[in-house]
């Protein structure tokens, strides 16, 4: 599965379309690294557990994009792109969305 | 009395958070930018298409995130600014150094996959609340691309020669 934000792959040619396919997950921090949080805003510096989680969260969504675009045969997934919402204090919203496409010659 | 207490903590605060802030920014510029160096030969465009001649054999979606919070001085600081307006200085650094560590670790992404050039590079920056104070993330991804003629790695410069 090629995936891929741009929206042409130089080189290939799309042979059909498959339409829009989505991949998303809900995801909350837990108490401890929110804890642990509040005291990393005093001195500053890197959150490496929400960037963990950010990562995470991401890799899942995509994930289930690629899912989708393979249960509907597609070979690559085009113009990728990623959506964040936060949905409440504490919880977001990934968004990873794009095109299921036929590539020759992959 | 109470209020003493509470006077005495925030000063604390307001003066950890100032020293230990300015430290961690410096040690975080620093680390930039030596690996801003050493990561000097991937190339990131924001360009949608790769440049003539590049024929990619492989093409993949590369990222790079981080999330970072601001300390309490320069929370505070800013938190001052919303009443006269203007620049706010501190965020502004803030912003700065979760862009071009994102940036970094996309490239470090790309490089690790054996890629040296990156197109289509985008950034997407979210505030994620943590209680009182604010943190960003920032997700950097783009389509690293390897080109298909492995001397074709070395552009710009070869191919503008070859031109």
């Amino acid at each position: 599965m090629l995936v891929s934000n741009l929206e042409l792959v130089p080189g290939r040619r799309v042979v059909a379309h498959y339409g829009i396919v989505q991949g998303s997950t809900v995801r909350a921090k837990h108490v401890g690294k929110d804890i642990f949080a509040g005291l990393k805003n005093i001195v500053g510096g890197e959150l490496k557990g929400y960037t963990e989680l950010m990562q995470e969260a991401r890799q899942e969504a995509v994930e289930r994009m690629i899912a989708e675009a393979q249960s509907m045969g597609a070979n690559a997934i085009l113009n990728v792109r990623f959506a964040t919402t936060s949905i409440a204090a504490g919880a977001a919203e990934i968004l990873a969305y794009g095109s299921a496409v036929q590539l020759d010659g992959v | 009395m109470l209020d003493l207490i509470e006077l005495g903590l925030f000063i604390t605060l307001l003066v950890v958070g100032f020293f230990a802030g300015t430290i961690v920014e410096k040690r975080h510029y620093a680390s930039i930018r030596k690996r801003e160096r050493e990561f000097a030969d991937v190339l990131a465009f924001s360009v949608r298409f790769p440049p003539d001649r590049v024929t990619p054999q492989r093409a993949f979606l590369v990222h790079g995130t981080v999330v970072i919070s601001s300390d309490y001085f320069k929370t505070f600081v800013a938190g001052l600014r919303n009443l006269f307006g203007g620049r706010v200085r501190s965020y502004e650094t803030l912003l700065e150094r979760a862009r071009r560590e994102a940036l970094l670790r996309l490239k470090h992404d790309a490089r690790r996959q054996g890629a040296k050039l990156v197109i289509c590079v985008r950034f997407e920056t979210t505030t994620i609340s943590t209680g009182w104070a604010a943190s960003i993330e920032v997700f950097a991804f783009g389509t690293a691309l390897i080109p298909e003629r492995a001397a074709a790695i070395d552009f710009p410069a070869r191919s503008v020669v070859a031109a």
